[in-house]
C-alpha cells in the first residue's frame, strides 16, 4: 500500500463548512517529479483541497502522507516544513518591501545577529538566474508589474526548499514569453524531482505542461488519468458535467442596424505615456476586442474612458455628443460601466453581502424619499442574481465566501443593473472556470444584441476571437491595427499582430 | 407585501430549517448585547442592597453616558469609514467655551451657532486635510486634539466661562421632560437618527462601502473623498453638540470638558461591534457599548472600588469583550 514514489498522498479527505460538505472522500496522489493538473468547476472543491494541503484548513476525515509518511499538517508552518510551497493566485507579498526582502521574509539571512540584506540580494539574484528571468532584487515590489510579483512568489517558494509546489492559475497574468519561460522553469524543477500541482482553466497549458490530471466534480474525485489518455472534450465534460461544443467559436450575430451614429467615439485620447493618441468609434450593438501584451495600455485605456485616470487631451463623444469624463461618476452618468481587472481589489467590497455589493451603484434607484427601500432592494438584487445565474446560498452572506467565477458574476450583475450603454470588461474571465466563462461570453453577446456596445479586454485570444466583431491591437499605448473579425484567420494571426510582426 | 414575496421565497428555500439557521447565527456579532445582559445581571444580584436597580440609579447611568453616546454616534461613522477622530474630546471642550462666550457676548442663539461653527470648522479642517491632502486621520486629528484644547485654554486663560442663560442650561443638559432627563432624550435622538442614516440611506451605505474597500467604492462611482470629508465634518459637529451638553449640564464652558472622551467613544464604538478597520458599523451597538461602559463605571462605584481600581477593572472588561467579539 505504501507507495514511496508519491510525494503527496491524500487519502479519503472530507471537509464541510457549517454542515455543508465541500469535499467527500477525495483521494489525491502526486508523484515525485510530476506535474499534476487539478481541474474542476467553481465550487468543485479544488481550493479547499489545496488549502487543506497547505494547512489553512484541517481535514474532517482522512489522512495526508508526505513521502509515504503520515504527516500532521495543522498549520501553514507545518505545510512549509513538510516541503509544500504555494504560488498564490492572489499574491501574498508585502508591497512596500523589496523583492529580496519578500523572498526571505521571516527567513532572512543574518550576519552577527543582524539581517544581511546584501546576502539576501545575492541569493535572490542566484534564484532568478536559475529561473532564467531578470528581476531586480532591490526593486520595491509595489513598483513592479504583476508578472514580476508572480516570479517573486515562485522564487520565494523555491527559496524555502519546497518539494511540492502548488501553482494556482500561474499564467493568468503572464505575457506569452513569460509563460514560456515559466514552462521551461517548470521542466527544470521537474528534473530536480520537484512535484507541481498545477491548477489552470487553460486547456492547452495543461496539455503542454502536465503529466497527469485529476478532475474534481461536486466535491468528489471524478478521475485521475495521464493526459495522453484523455481528450480535451472529456476534460471539459468532466468539469462542466455536460458536453459543451464550440462554446468558444465565433458566432455570426445579427448585426443591429447601424444608423451611422456611433454610440461611442474617441478622438485622439491621450493620458500619460500609456494611452497615446487613441481614436476609434464603436457602433451600437458592436463588440470591440482590445488585444495587446501586458503593458500595452489596454487597461489604462479602459481606466481613462471610465474617468479613473485623467485624460490629458482628446475627446470622448457619446451618441455624437461630447462628454467630459473626469471621474467614474461622470462616466456612469454618461452611460459607461467598467468591470475592472481585479475583482477583489476593485470590483467588490469583500466583507459586504452579495446584496449590498449589487446595490452599491444602484442606491439611487432603490430610494424612497431620503431612505433606502429595502424591499425594492431585495427584489432588484434577486432579479440580478437570477439574471446572471449567480450561485449564491444566501444574498445576505459576504461575497468573500463565493468562488471566483461567482464573484465575477456579481461584479458583472452589479454593473448590468445600471443599464449601461457601453460596457467595458477588463479580463472578465481571468481565473474563472470554463462553464462560467461561456456564460459570461453569452452574456456579452446578448447585451450587444440589444443594441448596447461592449469593449472586451482579454489576454486569451480564443475568447477574444469568439466574441469580438472587431479587434483593436494596442502596442505601447497606441493602436497599431484595427482588424474586422473577418480579417483575422485564426488565433495565430492575431498573436502575430499583437507581437507587431 | 406581495412586492417582496419573490425575495422572501428565495430566502426561505435557502434556509432549510430553524436549527440550521441557529447554527449559522454568528453569536460573536451579538456579544455586546450578551455582555451587557451578563454585566447587568451580575451587578443586579451583587449590588441589590446598594440600590443598583433603583430607577434613580438606572436613569443616572443613562445620564452619565449621554455625552459619550452622542460623541460615539459620530465616531461610528468615522470608524466605519476606516478613519479615526482623536480630536472629539478637545472639540467638545472648545465648543463649550465658544458657546459660553457667545452667549455672554451676543445671546442665546448666536452662542449656540458659535459652538456649532467651532465644531464645523474643526471637522472641516480635519476632513479637508484627510481627503484632499491624503494625510492619515490619526495624525491630523492627533494634532487637532492639541490645537483645539490649547486654543480653548488660551482664549479663556484656563478660567471657566459661566453660562447664566437658563433657557440654554435647561435645553442642553440640565432640564427634564417629565421623568426623563433632557440628556437622555438628546442621546436617544442622536442614536435614532444615526442608526437610520447609517443603515437606511444612500449616504450610510456609501460610508460603509468606502470603509470596506475604498478602491472598489471609487470604481463604483462613489466620491470617496467627499465621504471621508463628510464623516469627519459630522464627527466635529456632533462633538460640538456634546460640548454644549457639557456646558448646559455644568452651566459653564471650560476647556477641560470632554477631556479623554475620544478614548471612551472609540471603546464604545468598538465594543458595539463596529470594525476598527472600517466597512461595518452599527449605531445601536455603539449605544450598548457606551451603556456597558457606563454600567461598569456605575457598578464599580457602588461596589466601593476607588478610581484606580475602577480603571483596572474597566480596562480588563473592555479587552475581554473585544477579544470575545473578534472574528476567528
Amino acid at each position: 500500500m505504501n507507495t514511496p514514489d508519491n510525494a503527496v498522498e491524500m487519502r479519503s479527505i472530507s471537509k464541510g463548512f457549517n454542515g455543508v460538505p465541500v469535499l467527500k472522500d477525495v483521494d489525491f496522489e502526486v508523484r515525485k517529479g510530476e506535474v499534476h493538473a487539478l481541474a474542476g468547476g467553481n465550487g468543485a472543491g479544488k481550493s479547499t483541497l489545496m488549502k487543506i494541503l497547505q494547512g489553512v484548513y484541517q481535514t474532517d476525515a482522512g489522512e495526508i502522507l508526505i513521502d509515504g509518511r503520515p504527516a500532521a499538517i495543522t498549520s501553514i508552518q507545518d505545510a512549509k516544513s513538510a516541503g509544500i510551497g504555494m504560488v498564490f493566485q492572489e499574491f501574498s507579498l508585502v508591497p512596500s518591501l523589496t523583492v529580496a526582502q519578500n523572498i526571505f521574509l521571516a527567513a532572512e539571512p543574518t550576519a552577527r545577529g543582524l539581517i544581511d540584506d546584501r546576502e539576501a540580494v545575492r541569493r535572490a539574484k542566484k534564484l532568478f538566474d536559475e529561473m532564467e528571468v531578470r528581476v531586480n532584487p532591490k526593486a520595491e515590489v509595489s513598483r513592479l508589474g504583476t508578472a514580476y510579483w508572480q516570479l517573486t512568489e515562485i522564487a520565494k517558494a523555491l527559496s524555502q526548499n519546497a518539494r511540492v509546489l502548488i501553482m494556482d492559475e500561474p499564467t493568468a497574468s503572464l505575457a506569452r514569453h513569460e509563460t514560456e519561460a515559466l514552462f521551461e522553469l517548470i521542466d527544470r524543477l521537474k528534473a530536480r524531482g520537484i512535484s507541481i500541482i498545477y491548477i489552470s482553466h487553460r486547456m492547452e497549458e495543461v496539455y503542454r505542461i502536465a503529466d497527469r490530471i485529476t478532475i474534481l466534480r461536486d466535491g468528489r474525485r471524478l478521475l485521475t488519468e495521464p493526459l495522453s489518455s484523455v481528450t480535451p472534450e472529456q476534460i471539459v465534460e468532466g468539469i462542466v458535467g455536460k458536453k459543451i461544443e464550440g462554446q468558444l467559436a465565433y458566432r455570426e450575430r445579427e448585426q443591429a442596424t447601424h444608423d451611422g451614429v456611433p454610440l461611442l467615439e474617441v478622438r485622439r485620447l491621450t493620458s500619460g505615456s500609456k494611452v497615446r493618441d487613441i481614436s476609434f468609434t464603436l457602433l451600437p450593438g458592436e463588440i470591440l476586442g482590445l488585444a495587446g501584451l501586458m503593458g500595452s495600455g489596454r487597461t489604462e485605456l479602459a481606466r481613462t474612458l471610465f474617468g479613473i485616470d485623467r485624460a490629458t487631451s482628446g475627446e470622448i463623444l457619446i451618441k455624437g455628443k461630447k462628454v467630459s469624463i473626469g471621474s467614474p461618476r461622470q462616466a456612469i452618468a454618461a452611460g459607461l460601466a467598467l468591470i475592472p481587472e481585479d475583482r477583489r481589489a476593485q470590483g467588490l467590497v469583500l466583507e459586504h453581502s452579495v446584496r449590498d455589493n449589487l446595490l452599491l451603484p444602484l442606491l439611487g434607484n432603490v430610494s424612497r424619499g431620503p431612505f433606502l427601500d429595502l424591499g425594492e432592494g431585495k427584489k432588484l438584487s434577486s432579479s440580478l442574481i437570477d439574471k446572471l445565474a449567480v450561485k449564491v446560498a444566501h444574498p445576505n452572506r459576504p461575497v468573500r465566501l463565493l468562488s471566483g467565477g461567482n464573484q465575477q458574476k456579481v461584479v458583472i450583475a452589479k454593473w448590468l443593473g445600471t443599464d449601461p450603454e457601453v460596457l467595458i470588461l477588463d479580463e472578465p474571465t481571468a481565473g474563472v472556470d470554463i462553464g462560467t466563462k461561456s456564460e459570461i461570453l453569452d452574456m456579452i453577446r446578448d447585451l450587444a444584441s440589444t443594441g448596447k456596445s461592449v469593449i472586451v479586454i482579454s489576454s486569451e485570444y480564443p475568447e477574444l476571437l469568439a466574441v469580438s466583431d472587431r479587434v483593436l491591437v494596442l502596442k505601447e499605448g497606441s493602436i497599431i491595427q484595427d482588424l474586422p473579425r473577418g480579417d483575422i484567420a485564426d488565433e495565430e494571426s492575431l498573436q502575430l499582430a499583437v507581437q507587431g510582426v | 407585501m406581495s412586492k417582496t414575496a419573490p425575495a422572501a421565497t428565495i430566502e426561505a428555500s435557502a434556509t432549510p430549517n430553524f436549527g440550521e439557521m441557529l447554527r449559522k447565527l454568528d453569536w460573536r456579532r451579538y456579544v455586546i448585547y450578551i455582555g451587557f445582559v451578563v454585566v447587568f445581571a451580575f451587578f443586579a444580584v451583587l449590588l441589590r442592597d446598594q440600590g443598583f436597580l433603583s430607577a434613580v440609579n438606572l436613569l443616572n447611568i443613562f445620564r452619565q453616558t449621554a455625552t459619550i453616546t452622542v460623541i460615539a454616534v459620530g465616531m461610528t461613522y468615522v470608524i466605519s469609514c476606516a478613519e479615526i477622530d482623536l480630536s472629539v474630546g478637545s472639540t467638545a471642550g472648545l465648543s463649550s467655551v465658544a458657546t459660553a462666550m457667545g452667549i455672554s457676548q451676543w445671546g442665546l442663539v448666536p452662542g449656540i451657532l458659535a459652538g456649532l461653527a467651532m465644531g464645523a470648522i474643526v471637522g472641516a479642517i480635519n476632513g479637508g486635510l484627510v481627503s484632499l491632502l491624503g494625510i492619515p486621520s490619526f495624525l491630523v486629528t492627533l494634532g487637532m486634539m492639541g490645537i483645539a484644547v490649547g486654543a480653548a485654554q488660551w482664549v479663556t486663560a484656563s478660567a471657566p466661562q459661566p453660562i447664566l442663560d437658563d433657557t440654554f442650561n435647561t435645553i442642553f443638559g440640565s432640564g427634564n421632560i417629565g421623568p426623563l432627563p433632557g440628556l437622555v432624550l438628546w442621546s436617544a435622538l442622536f442614536v435614532a437618527v444615526g442608526a437610520v442614516v447609517l443603515s437606511r440611506t444612500k449616504f450610510g451605505r456609501q460610508v460603509l462601502a468606502t470603509g470596506g474597500n475604498r478602491t472598489a467604492a471609487d470604481f463604483t462611482g462613489i466620491n470617496t473623498k467627499r465621504i471621508k470629508f463628510q464623516v469627519l465634518l459630522i464627527s466635529g459637529i456632533v462633538a460640538s453638540i456634546a460640548g454644549m451638553l457639557y456646558a448646559g449640564r455644568l452651566q459653564s464652558g471650560r476647556f477641560q470638558w470632554g477631556t479623554g472622551d475620544e478614548l471612551s467613544a472609540i471603546a464604545a464604538v468598538i465594543l458595539g461591534g463596529t470594525s476598527l478597520f472600517g466597512g461595518s458599523g452599527t449605531v445601536i451597538g455603539t449605544l450598548f457599548g457606551s451603556l456597558l461602559i457606563g454600567l461598569i463605571n456605575n457598578g464599580l462605584i457602588l461596589a466601593g472600588l476607588d478610581s484606580s481600581q475602577q480603571q483596572v477593572v474597566r480596562g480588563a472588561i473592555i479587552i475581554l469583550a473585544v477579544a470575545l467579539a473578534r472574528k476567528k
